[in-house]
C-alpha cells in the first residue's frame, strides 16, 4: 500500500482538478493557469534531458513547440473544422475525441524529426557552437512558418478552438485539462523511466565525460541523437497542448523570449533533476501569473532573478537531486532510481 | 551590372555593421572563451547613448553647438561611456561568478539574461515609442551612372576597415595584445608571469564594448529609429558572423560579418525579401557543419 500511496494521492488529485473544473468550482482563468503549468512542464523537463542530463547547452526549445503546435493545429483543423482555406472538415467533428492525442503525438513526431537537424551537427560540436546551431534553428524555424502562406504566415493560424467545441459537443467535459494532464503525466513517466534506466544512464556519461563515455562503449552519436529527439519530440507535445488551449498560434509566440523561458525554469528548478524541473515550472508559471499587472517590468525582473540564482546559488533549488535525497523521508513512498 | 554594384555596396555596409559587432564578440571570446550574449544589447544601448548625447547633451536640447562639432564630440563620447556600460556588466555579473571559478555554463546564462535586463529594462524605462535620431551630416549623394553613393555609406564601410586595422594591430603588434592572447592560451599560467589578468580582461570589454558604442552611432545615423530591441536580432547575427568566421580570430569576425552581409543583401537581390533569414541562416548552418570550428577556427585537441 506504502508503495502505490504516491500514485493514488496523485491520481485523486489529477481527479479533483478535473471534477472541480467539471462543476465549475474554479472559474476559467485559474483552469488556464493549471493548463499552462502542465504544458510548462513538459517544457522544462523535456529541455532537461538535453541541458540538465546531457549537459549540452541548447536554446533554441521553442522551435520544436512551435513545429509540435503548428503541426498538431493543422490537422485537426483540416480533419474537423470548417476553415477558410482547407474547406469543410473531412471527418465528422465528433471523431475529434478520439483523434486529439493522435494530432498532438503527431505534432510531437514531425518536432522529433525536426530535432534531428540539430542532433547531426551534435555529434561533431560541442557547447557553444551548438548553442548557436539551436538559435539558428529557431530562428529558421519561425522565419519558415511565417513564409508558409498557406497556414496564415505571420499572421498566424486559428480554428482550434471549433475542434475543442466539437469534443465538448461530445461528453461535456473539460478535455483540454484532461488531455494536458495525460500529456504531463506520459513526459513525466517516459523521462524518469528513460533517465533511470541503464540505456539512458548513457546521458549522464556523456555529460560527465564524452571520450571516456565513448570508451566505456556508450554509442554517444545514437545516445545525443535519442535524447535531442526525445526532448524535441515532448517540446512538440507541448506545443501541440498549448496551441489547442490557446485557439491560436502564430510564429512570433515561439521566438526566443519562449526558449528563455524554458531555460529560465530548466535552470531555476536543478539541472539534472525532473522534479526540480516540475517543482520550477509550477513556481514559474505562478510567478508569470503573479507578474502579469507589471507588464514589461515583468521580463526585467524575471532575468534579474536568474542572474541573481547564478551568483548565489547555480545549482538552481534542487541541483542534480530529486525530492527524495532532499528529504529522505520520502524515499518511503517513491523511488526514484 | 549596375544593380549588382549597388547590392555589393549595400551588401559592404551591411557587412561592415555586422563585422562591428562580430569583432566585440570575438575579442571577448577570444579572451574568456565566454559568448558574451549581451554584446549585441550593447550595441543597442550605444546607439541610445549616441541618441542621448547628440540630443540632450550637446545637441538642440543641451550645449546646442553646431552639427560637425556634435560629430566630433559625440563619436568619442560615445564609444566611452558604451565602453563604460560594458566594463560595469564585467564588473558587476561576470566577475564575481569568475572569481568563484563557477561553470562556464553559468557565464553565459548570466550574459543572456543581462542582454534581456538591457532590452527590456530600456523599454520599462523610455517606453516603447521610437526615438528619431537628429540627422548631423549634410547627406551627399554620388551617383555614377545608376548606382548612388552616400558619404554616410562610405564613412560606414571605412570605420570598419579602419577598426579591423586598429584591433589587428592591438591584438598582433602591442604588449597589452600579447598579454590578451596570452589569457586565452593559458589562464593558470598567466598570473603566475606577473600578468594583471584581471586589467587584460577590462581592457578587452572597453575595446569591444567600445566599437559597439561606435557601431550604435553609425547604425542610428544610417537608420534613424531607434527602438529598444534593435541589438537582439542584430546581435545574434553577428555572432552567428563570428562563429562563422571562427570565433576568437578578428580575421575571423571581418570575414565572417562581411560574409553574412553578402548572403543577405545577395538572397533579398533573388528572393523574395522575407526569406532572407530562414536562407541566411540556413546557409550558416550548414558552413557549420561543414566546418564545425569556423573557417579561421582552430580546433582544440581535448586530452583524455
Amino acid at each position: 500500500m506504502q508503495k502505490y500511496a504516491i500514485n493514488i494521492a496523485f491520481f485523486a488529485g489529477c481527479l479533483l482538478i478535473v471534477l472541480a473544473a467539471q462543476f465549475g468550482m474554479v472559474d476559467l482563468y485559474v483552469q488556464s493557469v493549471i493548463m499552462f503549468m502542465g504544458i510548462n512542464i513538459i517544457l522544462s523537463s523535456s529541455l532537461n534531458i538535453v541541458n540538465g542530463y546531457m549537459g549540452e547547452f541548447s536554446c533554441g526549445h521553442a522551435a520544436f513547440m512551435c513545429v509540435g503546435a503548428y503541426v498538431s493545429s493543422v490537422i485537426t483543423v483540416v480533419l474537423f473544422a470548417q476553415n477558410k482555406i482547407f474547406g469543410a472538415p473531412i471527418l465528422p467533428p465528433d471523431m475529434a475525441v478520439f483523434f486529439m492525442p493522435l494530432a498532438i503525438l503527431a505534432g510531437g513526431v514531425v518536432a522529433a524529426l525536426v530535432g534531428i537537424l540539430v542532433a547531426v551537427p551534435s555529434f561533431k560540436t560541442r557547447g557553444d557552437y551548438l548553442a548557436i546551431i539551436t538559435i539558428a534553428v529557431n530562428y529558421m524555424v519561425i522565419s519558415g512558418i511565417e513564409n508558409l502562406e498557406i497556414i496564415g504566415g505571420s499572421r498566424g493560424f486559428m480554428g482550434m478552438k471549433q475542434v475543442v467545441y466539437a469534443m465538448g459537443d461530445v461528453v461535456d467535459i473539460p478535455w483540454m485539462m484532461i488531455w494536458t494532464i495525460l500529456g504531463t503525466v506520459f513526459t513525466i513517466w517516459i523521462i524518469r523511466r528513460f533517465v533511470s534506466s541503464t540505456y539512458g544512464k548513457g546521458i549522464s556519461a556523456i555529460c560527465q565525460d564524452e571520450i571516456a563515455a565513448e570508451i566505456m562503449s556508450v554509442n554517444t552519436n545514437k545516445m545525443k541523437l535519442v535524447a535531442f529527439m526525445l526532448s524535441s519530440g515532448l517540446a512538440g507535445v507541448a506545443g501541440g497542448l498549448f496551441a489547442h488551449v490557446i485557439g491560436y498560434v502564430n510564429p512570433q509566440s515561439f521566438n526566443i523570449l519562449k526558449s528563455t523561458e524554458c531555460m529560465v525554469m530548466v535552470y531555476l528548478g536543478g539541472m539534472g533533476s525532473l522534479s526540480g524541473s516540475v517543482l520550477s515550472a509550477v513556481l514559474f508559471t505562478l510567478l508569470l501569473e503573479a507578474l502579469r499587472p507589471l507588464q514589461i517590468v515583468k521580463w526585467v525582473i524575471i532575468p534579474l532573478i536568474l542572474v541573481l540564482l547564478m551568483q548565489f546559488r547555480p545549482e538552481g533549488i534542487l541541483g542534480n537531486k530529486e525530492l527524495s535525497d532532499v528529504f529522505p523521508r520520502l524515499k518511503r513512498y517513491f523511488r526514484f532510481k | 551590372m549596375e544593380a549588382l554594384f549597388q547590392n555589393i555596396i549595400n551588401a559592404l555596409q551591411w557587412g561592415s555593421f555586422y563585422a562591428l559587432i562580430a569583432l566585440g564578440y570575438t575579442l571577448v571570446y577570444g579572451v574568456l572563451l565566454l559568448i558574451n550574449f549581451a554584446h549585441g544589447d550593447i550595441f543597442m544601448v550605444g546607439a541610445y547613448i549616441a541618441f542621448g548625447v547628440s540630443v540632450f547633451v550637446l545637441g538642440t536640447q543641451g550645449l546646442d553647438l553646431p552639427n560637425w562639432a556634435i560629430l566630433a564630440c559625440g563619436v568619442p563620447l560615445t564609444m566611452v561611456l558604451t565602453a563604460g556600460v560594458g566594463v560595469t556588466l564585467e564588473r558587476i555579473a561576470y566577475r564575481p561568478l569568475r572569481r568563484k571559478g563557477a561553470h562556464r555554463l553559468y557565464v553565459v546564462i548570466t550574459a543572456l539574461m543581462c542582454g534581456l535586463i538591457l532590452e527590456n529594462g530600456n523599454l520599462a524605462l523610455l517606453g516603447a515609442s521610437r526615438k528619431k535620431f537628429p540627422e548631423l551630416m549634410e547627406k551627399t549623394i554620388w551617383t555614377f551612372g545608376n548606382v548612388s553613393v552616400t558619404n554616410l555609406k562610405v564613412i560606414v564601410i571605412v570605420a570598419a576597415f579602419a577598426t579591423f586595422a586598429f584591433l589587428n594591430f592591438i591584438v598582433t603588434r602591442t604588449r597589452i595584445g600579447m598579454a590578451m592572447r596570452a589569457v586565452s592560451y593559458d589562464k593558470f599560467a598567466i598570473p603566475l608571469m606577473g600578468i594583471p589578468v584581471d586589467t587584460v580582461i577590462v581592457f578587452t570589454f572597453v575595446l569591444g564594448s567600445g566599437f559597439a558604442g561606435l557601431a550604435g552611432m553609425l547604425f542610428a545615423m544610417s537608420y534613424p529609429i531607434l527602438e529598444p530591441y534593435m541589438g537582439a536580432l542584430i546581435g545574434w547575427k553577428a555572432f552567428i558572423a563570428a562563429v562563422v568566421g571562427g570565433i576568437g580570430d578578428i580575421r575571423g569576425a571581418f570575414v565572417g560579418g562581411f560574409l553574412l552581409g553578402f548572403i543577405e543583401v545577395g538572397v533579398v537581390a533573388v528572393f523574395p525579401s522575407t526569406f532572407r533569414d530562414l536562407i541566411a541562416f540556413s546557409i550558416l548552418l550548414l558552413i557549420l557543419w561543414i566546418k564545425p570550428t569556423g573557417l579561421f577556427g582552430v580546433a582544440r585537441h581535448q586530452k583524455i
